[in-house]
């Protein structure tokens, strides 16, 4: 029995003629998937816990950056980034440097108020306790509050990442060649666009599963750090205000 | 502050030695609610308070401004001769910095109603944490201490348990062993037995009066059991409206005091 | 001077009044679709038949989990072959309208859900008929309970309107890359652009919030 290449070009019919190059593209979603999150989880803790500050500037720098970010549109921002930017400073980001970088942006500002809430909602018998144990206020955050607010993180992140996952498309439109991309290609060349489309979101699906099966994994060891016997289950759609 | 003796100097003569706590003109709001109107009062080293009073008196407030969980609206206060959470700048007073408070904490350890343990770590975590985190203790020490304060509470085979597998009680009894492995001065204890199930109280109370009786820990005790409040306290202070009004030894306070609050208010608690 | 401000003055006014009208049709028009969709999503959703709520629950997880620019490519491509014409305009709303459905779907059954027992055990005593118990009793607490929500999605549809652009729609953000790319310069459109979605995202979120707290009491 020989194994079967799902990317190999001898496939039968249109799929033999697509998933070569949807694979591809698959792959540079992937990798524009990982980098964004990476810089939207650095921007949302860094983001999400000086908005959680005592001082009023401290907050009010988190503030300003949440609202301008969530308050106007990815693609909007990414043709900026792109297109605008170098006009303005004469810095010209190469095309996929520019998608993570706005993909960063946007979804980590959405990240920064997961993490506010996530902090704010640590009883606050918890922090005075860590005050009483003479911890210092890096140490209460490190050892104390952030591990308990690491699992109320960890679904509504799942649901960010899943958006982030999605919004590698628009990446297609600064002609990353990811996998939106590709499909358009095939489908202008006169691919099967039924079987092409179809192709497209059931790759783009596996591939939201695979977060969601990777975050439940970590919301469960997560959950376990805190004594909680396992997660609770949960509806997978956003509950973060203004789900993009 | 212009008395000749000079709490908080650095130089402090023996004789200030005599107050391990003071409150001096302490006023507290929050917002236009006045909670402690110019409260004076003073405890010895090694002397054993218990707070009474009704509701919303101010009792908590009173600890949580000695854990420094809450600042002075005006007045000061001071631990074994030193500001809490003020330091003086030339003849200023100045709110304190954290390093400063950092300093006065370590001489205050607190018990809470709600136990507070951390979810995060397991029973032993709980106890050596802050030794380790905050006082530089290497673990190997803390732990051994932890294990000999896990002995005293009688939770020596629950080292490794996640707090939430312990009943009330223990877990009180974990956040006691807590508190005490900071070897702090004082020990403040804000009605640590009234979350727990009538069953359990006796535990954690039997506890805590071996330990009011050993060591030479300064106590600070909000309670309304009357009878513990006799057997670990030397005095009693009768709080109302922010102000003490009545205060002296247990058996007087408890048998016959002198005001018609506290005599309400007394009747009121062996009444519920 | 980096900033070119004649051209500004320029394209200023059309980005204003024809973009801005097809942008509000598109959110609006969107908007509609999602909120009345959805409710029926929700209702099949919670179907004590499993062979209409399970596949309806697999099909608006499947359309939640799948990228909007993606489905509005098939519905803008594909469609079309089966004899269907549209503008790109109305291609564009359905796409919008059909994928925020799948969401605000979720957004009705926590509100159904939070409808507390006791509302149905009234309406038991009561002896009301099922269908009206819904109409007259849960459905009018849920949707109150669901328009917090409903207007974040509101303000959702309109952020993402923009990727209408993407299959031709020429609302601001097309107008805009329309304009940026007959002189192959995008500063002074896209920043435009920019600033027009920030001057009306914030204040209605700010403006839900307030909502969402008035609710709340
Ligand atoms: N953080 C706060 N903000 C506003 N008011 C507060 C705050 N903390 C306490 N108070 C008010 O201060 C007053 C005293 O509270 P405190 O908790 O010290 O009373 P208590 O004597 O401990 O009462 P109890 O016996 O009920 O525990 C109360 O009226 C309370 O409402
Ligand atoms: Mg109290």
């Amino acid at each position: 029995m020989t194994t079967i290449n799902p990317c190999g070009a001898e496939l039968p019919g249109t799929l033999g003629e697509a998933m070569p190059f949807l694979c591809r593209g698959a792959v540079v979603t992937l990798q524009s998937t990982l980098g964004g999150s990476v810089i939207a989880i650095a921007i949302a803790l860094v983001v999400g816990l000086m908005a959680t500050s005592r001082l009023r500037s401290v907050r009010g720098v988190a503030r300003a950056y949440m609202e301008f970010f969530r308050g106007t549109s990815v693609l909007v921002q990414l043709f900026w980034l792109f297109y605008a930017m170098p006009i303005l400073t004469g810095y010209q980001l190469d095309k996929v440097g520019a998608g993570i970088l706005a993909l960063g942006l946007n979804l980590g500002a959405y990240g920064s108020e997961v993490v506010r809430g996530a902090v704010q909602a640590v009883p606050p018998g918890q922090r005075e306790a860590a005050v009483a144990l003479n911890f210092t206020p890096y140490q209460r955050m490190r050892y104390v509050i952030l591990p308990q607010a690491f699992v109320a993180m960890v679904p509504p992140m799942n649901n960010l990442l899943i958006e982030l996952l999605k919004t590698t498309s628009l990446l297609s439109v600064i002609t990353v060649t990811d996998l939106a991309y590709q499909g358009r290609l095939l489908v202008n060349s006169g691919s099967d666009q039924l079987v092409v489309f179809a192709l497209m979101l059931v790759i783009y699906f596996l591939f939201s599963y695979l977060i969601t099966l990777l975050m439940r994994y970590v919301e469960g060891r997560a959950a376990r750090v805190v004594g909680r016997e396992r997660p609770r289950r949960r509806r997978s759609a956003p509950a973060v205000e203004g789900a993009r | 502050m212009t008395t000749e003796t000079q709490p908080g100097h650095d130089s402090r003569a023996e004789s200030e030695r005599q107050w391990m706590i003071r409150f001096d003109k302490v006023v507290k709001r929050f917002g236009d609610v006045t909670v402690l109107r110019e409260l004076d009062f003073h405890v010895k080293p090694g002397e054993r308070v218990t707070l009474i009073g009704p509701s919303g008196s101010g009792k908590t407030t009173i600890l949580r401004l000695l854990m420094t969980l809450e600042r002075v609206t005006s007045g000061t206060i001071e631990v074994d001769g030193r500001y809490l959470s003020h330091t003086r700048r030339g003849d200023r007073l100045v709110p304190a910095d954290e390093k400063h408070l950092r300093q006065v904490r370590k001489k205050v350890g607190m018990v809470f109603q709600q136990f507070n343990l951390f979810p995060n770590m397991n029973v032993l975590r709980n106890i050596t944490e802050a030794p380790v985190r905050a006082l530089g203790v290497p673990r190997d020490q803390a732990e051994a201490k932890a294990r000999e304060l896990l002995e005293l509470v009688e939770l020596a085979d629950k080292a490794d348990k996640h707090p939430s597998r312990l009943s009330g009680g223990q877990q009180q009894r974990v956040a006691i062993a807590r508190a005490l492995a900071m070897e702090p001065e004082v020990l403040l204890l804000d009605e640590v037995t009234s979350a727990l199930d009538p069953e359990l109280v006796s535990g954690v109370q039997n506890l805590l009066r071996d330990i009011a009786q050993q060591g030479n820990l300064t106590l600070l005790c909000v309670t309304h059991e009357m009878r513990f409040a006799r057997d670990i306290s030397d005095r009693v202070l009768m709080f109302d409206q922010g102000q003490i009004v009545e205060e002296g030894d247990p058996e007087q306070i408890f048998t016959e005091p002198e005001h018609q609050r506290t005599r309400e208010f007394l009747q009121a608690v062996l009444d519920a | 001077m980096i900033w070119d401000w004649d051209w500004t003055l320029e394209i200023l006014p059309d980005l204003l009044t024809q973009g801005l009208l097809v942008t509000v049709q598109a959110t609006l028009g969107g908007a509609v679709l999602a909120f009345v969709l959805g409710l029926f999503l929700a209702l099949l959703r919670r179907s004590r038949r499993a062979y209409i709520s399970r596949p309806v629950g697999a099909v608006t997880e499947f359309i939640r989990s799948t990228p909007l620019l993606v489905q509005l490519f098939v519905v803008y491509y594909v469609l079309p072959d089966f004899g269907v014409s549209m503008t790109a305009l109305t291609t564009g709303i359905i796409g919008l309208g059909v994928h925020y459905a799948c969401y605000t779907a979720e957004v009705y059954r926590a509100g159904i859900d939070g409808v507390p027992k006791g509302q149905w055990e009234a309406a038991v005593a009561l002896n009301l008929p099922r269908h009206w118990t819904w109409l007259s009793v849960v459905l009018p607490q849920a949707v109150r309970r669901s328009l917090p929500a409903l207007g974040n999605y509101l303000v959702a549809i309109f952020k993402e309107s923009p990727q209408l652009s993407v299959i031709t729609v020429v609302d601001v953000m097309g107008l805009a890359r329309e304009l940026g790319s007959e002189r192959f310069r995008y500063l002074e459109p896209v920043t435009i652009a920019g600033l027009f979605f920030l001057l009306i995202a914030i204040p209605a979120s700010i403006l839900i919030r307030r909502m969402e707290r008035r609710l709340d009491h």
